[in-house]
């Protein structure tokens, strides 16, 4: 499995990928600086985690209109996977390829915790391994997770099936406690949870393991 | 070419909860403001940028406050155009 990793000034989780990736997964990482206009060829696109451009203006606004993100708009085209991770989930909202938006959490606490989760959907490649409504704990990290999207935007979630992960209970404010949500294809899936902090027991779990290994489309 | 000054101001849609400006009224709340019966947060972007005219200029605010500035998904947003400086 080869994964790109897209860095913004300001990412903070994109080691963890690598080390998730290259380190429990046994494949391998290419970094891709937010300047770069292409991809090398990969398997999947992984946005991190972190603080692009210090959150300024809006979190993932200004990350938004790198020129990378052109390049990853066209390889989700062709039915590239794309992972977008908390941060990176907000970039994709706010570039467009995701529906919805992040703001801040209606507790205003910055929240650090595990996290219990269930499948809404498994239409997404990225957790075809899991069944609807299996539970999963993942570690969130966050200020603004809480999901936003208007009530015809979310009859249509319903409708098109990409409400793909809900928190059990919601601890962020969340329209419909959507911890996760995947474009109309399923290939972009964005999430506030961080699969790539539980890949290892020594971490305390290890559900985000084979959501990543899903980088990697089965059989090639 | 001529230099315009404008504001762009950037609030949260009314559908959308303001955790902050929650906090902010129960602040004033516990300093006595109680005449305070609502406080909504938002941002200010004050702009300097030169067009060929005044409606070039609010043709390019415009298509800035609703591409960059605001995200309208969440957000309104309102240009003032302070007009043309010398």
């Amino acid at each position: 499995m080869h994964v790109g990793v897209v860095v913004f000034p300001g990412s903070n989780c994109d080691r963890d990928v690598q080390w998730a990736v290259e380190g429990c997964l046994g494949g391998r990482v290419t970094s891709l600086w937010h300047t770069e206009g292409s991809l090398p060829p990969v398997d999947a696109v992984v946005l991190p985690g972190g603080f692009s451009y210090g959150d300024y203006l809006r979190c993932g606004a200004i990350a938004s209109s790198a020129p990378i993100l052109r390049a990853v708009a066209a390889f989700a085209a062709n039915g590239g996977r794309v992972l977008g991770i908390c941060n990176g989930f907000q970039i994709l909202t706010e570039a467009g390829l995701l529906p919805g938006a992040l703001t801040r959490n209606t507790g205003l606490h910055f929240i650090c915790c595990d996290q219990q989760l269930r499948v809404a959907s498994r239409r997404s490649p990225w957790l075809s391994h899991l069944g609807v409504d299996a539970p999963l704990t993942l570690p969130i990290a966050h200020g603004e997770g809480c999901y936003h999207i208007d009530q015809d935007g979310l009859r249509q979630l319903e409708d098109r099936d990409q409400i793909a992960l809900r928190y059990d209970p919601s601890p962020n404010g969340s329209v419909a406690s959507i911890a996760g949500v995947t474009s109309e294809k399923g290939n972009i899936l964005g999430l506030m949870p961080h699969p790539e902090r539980a890949c290892d027991q020594a971490f305390g779990g290890a559900d985000g393991r084979p959501i990543l290994a899903n980088g990697k489309p089965a059989g090639s | 070419m001529p230099h315009f000054r404008a504001t762009v101001r950037i609030g949260l849609r009314p559908s959308v909860v303001d955790p902050a400006g929650d906090a902010t009224w129960a602040a004033a709340q516990r300093l006595g403001y109680g005449a305070v019966k609502a406080v909504r947060i938002g941002k200010a972007i004050d702009i300097e940028l030169e067009a060929e005219d005044a409606r070039t200029a609010r043709e390019q605010l415009e298509s800035l406050s609703a591409n960059l500035l605001a995200n309208p998904v969440i957000e309104n947003w309102h240009l003032d155009l302070h007009g043309q400086e010398a």
